[in-house]
């Protein structure tokens, strides 16, 4: 899976779970000042991404940084990548 | 005795007509059916009614996804009928977010469709990591209350009885003594329902479920008929705003009806089967409360679902107490039976009935079993004045309630 490929998965997974319209997302936005979601969104955007990548990562400390959607796509990258080399 | 006079200002509907009170009326005057074939349930081993009456018109989509989350199908429903029944009554959101309005509004159970959900995944692995945050509030048994709370910014009280087919009755009732008591203003007061095959199943399985009319929907249930063979389960929600009469003449509101006696006793004959004394002795108690003999009840608004026992009894009970003096009719045969909605979607069409004096007759009541003779059966539509209603609701666990309303003056 390339990281493009990654990037779109991410978004239609997030656009499709929480009503987002794909032409506005871009890494810049915010997920909680742009696109409102709260700490109750936060626990099922974890499990949205676990279940689209195949992945655990609840207990991540990284997961607790993450501020944009391009944190998120930096980080399901990177974590893709640690599985593949594994 | 209420200790102060509660008014009705607004009314709200989602049932098998569509969004409104006044589709709900339209297809009841118009002598419409609600009730379909659902060809899911030909799939499932041993359920052998396959009609229901279902919620047309919604697109749970109108409510932002941040309220939306955490409501199934029956808390979008009572949403809808609320914030239709709070424009009605022109309160805006300064008034709801007073603390002089709450919420009373009941479901059977919390979501079934959710619990559903969450078992058959819960069950494949017996995982816990696949469960989403919102899963309790769809759950949990005061949903819908909670619900319409969060939606429309409400900050009263929350009270969310759950007596099954009493539920809404009940839901009225109790909001009118709190209001009389002088705890709150206001209350959006009513109960919602989702189908789902566990409540067609429930009264299949005590062979109380109509299967007879499987191929011709439309023709069951058939409330008091000779030929009737169960209930109809349906869905939807009914919600009444009930105001203070003080309140209601401040805020210069229209005023549709009046609540003027409740009364909900419980039967320990039977937790399943209605009981002609229990019932009678609920009416009575209703009557007393509003200072009224049963000769001044205009029109009896039966709860009536179409099945054997339950109908002979309610009409055993009619009998006892008012003869042949007042008319009768069930609106189960238009509507199947809501459940927790049932009362409320009900009550508001008497509030039309005593607003635009005419009585709606029992949809399908062709034949008058002998057994539930002894009453006035409407059965055709009636124009005649209608100043004072009692509207019964009965529900399994040997819940009886019975509200009255009065035309407002």
């Amino acid at each position: 899976m390339t990281d493009q490929q990654i990037v779109e998965k991410i978004n239609s997974s997030l656009a499709e779970e929480f009503e987002f319209d794909l032409g506005e997302m871009t890494p810049e936005t915010s997920l909680f000042e742009d696109m409102g979601l709260d700490s109750l969104d936060v626990v099922d955007l974890v499990i949205v991404l676990e279940t689209a990548f195949g992945m655990k990562i609840r207990e991540e400390e990284a997961i607790r940084k993450i501020r944009t959607l391009g944190d998120i796509h930096s980080f399901v990258i990177a974590k893709k990548r640690q599985m593949e080399n594994a | 005795m209420l200790l102060r006079r509660v008014v009705i200002t607004g009314m709200g509907a989602i049932s098998p007509f569509g969004r409104g009170v006044e589709s709900l009326i339209q297809g009841l005057v118009a002598g419409r059916s609600g009730v379909v074939q659902v060809p899911a349930l030909a799939g499932i081993t041993g359920m052998r009614t396959r009609v229901a009456a279902l919620a047309t018109g919604v697109d749970p989509k109108e409510i932002p996804r941040k309220f939306r989350r955490s409501m199934s199908n029956m808390s979008v429903y009572a949403t809808l009928a609320c914030q239709e029944a709070a424009r009605m009554a022109g309160l805006g959101e300064a008034e709801l977010a007073s603390g002089r309005l709450g919420v009373s509004i009941g479901s059977t159970t919390g979501s079934p469709q959710t619990m559903q959900e969450f078992f058959r995944d819960f069950n494949t692995d017996n995982s816990l990591e696949r469960m989403k945050s919102t899963l309790f509030f769809h759950i949990m048994n005061h949903s819908c209350a909670s619900n319409v709370a969060q939606a429309l910014g409400i900050t009263g009280r929350i009270l969310a009885p759950a007596a099954a087919c009493s539920t809404s009755c009940q839901a009225v009732g109790y909001a009118a003594e709190m209001i009389a008591m002088g705890r709150q203003e206001l209350m959006l007061c009513g109960g919602a329902d989702e189908f789902h095959p566990l409540t067609s199943g429930t009264f299949d399985i005590m062979n109380a479920a109509s299967i007879a009319f499987n191929d011709s929907p439309t023709r069951t249930p058939r409330p008091f008929d000779r030929e009737r063979d169960g209930i109809v389960c349906g869905e939807g929600s009914g919600i009444l705003l009930l105001e203070s009469l003080e309140s209601a003449r401040a805020r210069g509101a229209g005023i549709l009806a009046e609540i003027t006696g409740f009364a909900t006793n419980s039967d320990p004959a039977s937790i399943a089967n209605p009981n002609a004394d229990a019932i009678a002795q609920c009416m009575r108690l209703a009557l007393a409360d509003a200072g009224v003999e049963p000769c001044q009840v205009d029109y009896l608004n039966a709860h009536a679902t179409a099945t054997e026992q339950g109908d002979i009894a309610e009409c055993q009970a009619i009998a006892q107490l008012f003869g042949t003096a007042t008319p009768v009719s069930s609106l189960k045969g238009h509507l199947g039976h809501a459940m927790a909605a049932s009362g409320t979607l009900e009550l508001a069409a008497c509030v039309e009935m005593i607003r635009q004096g005419f009585l709606i007759p029992t949809l399908n009541l062709e034949n008058v079993d002998p057994r539930c003779a002894g009453v006035t059966h409407v059965q055709g539509i009636t124009r005649r004045p209608v100043q004072t209603v009692l509207k019964n609701n009965f529900a399994l666990g040997g819940v009886n309630s019975s509200i009255i309303l009065r035309r407002y003056q």
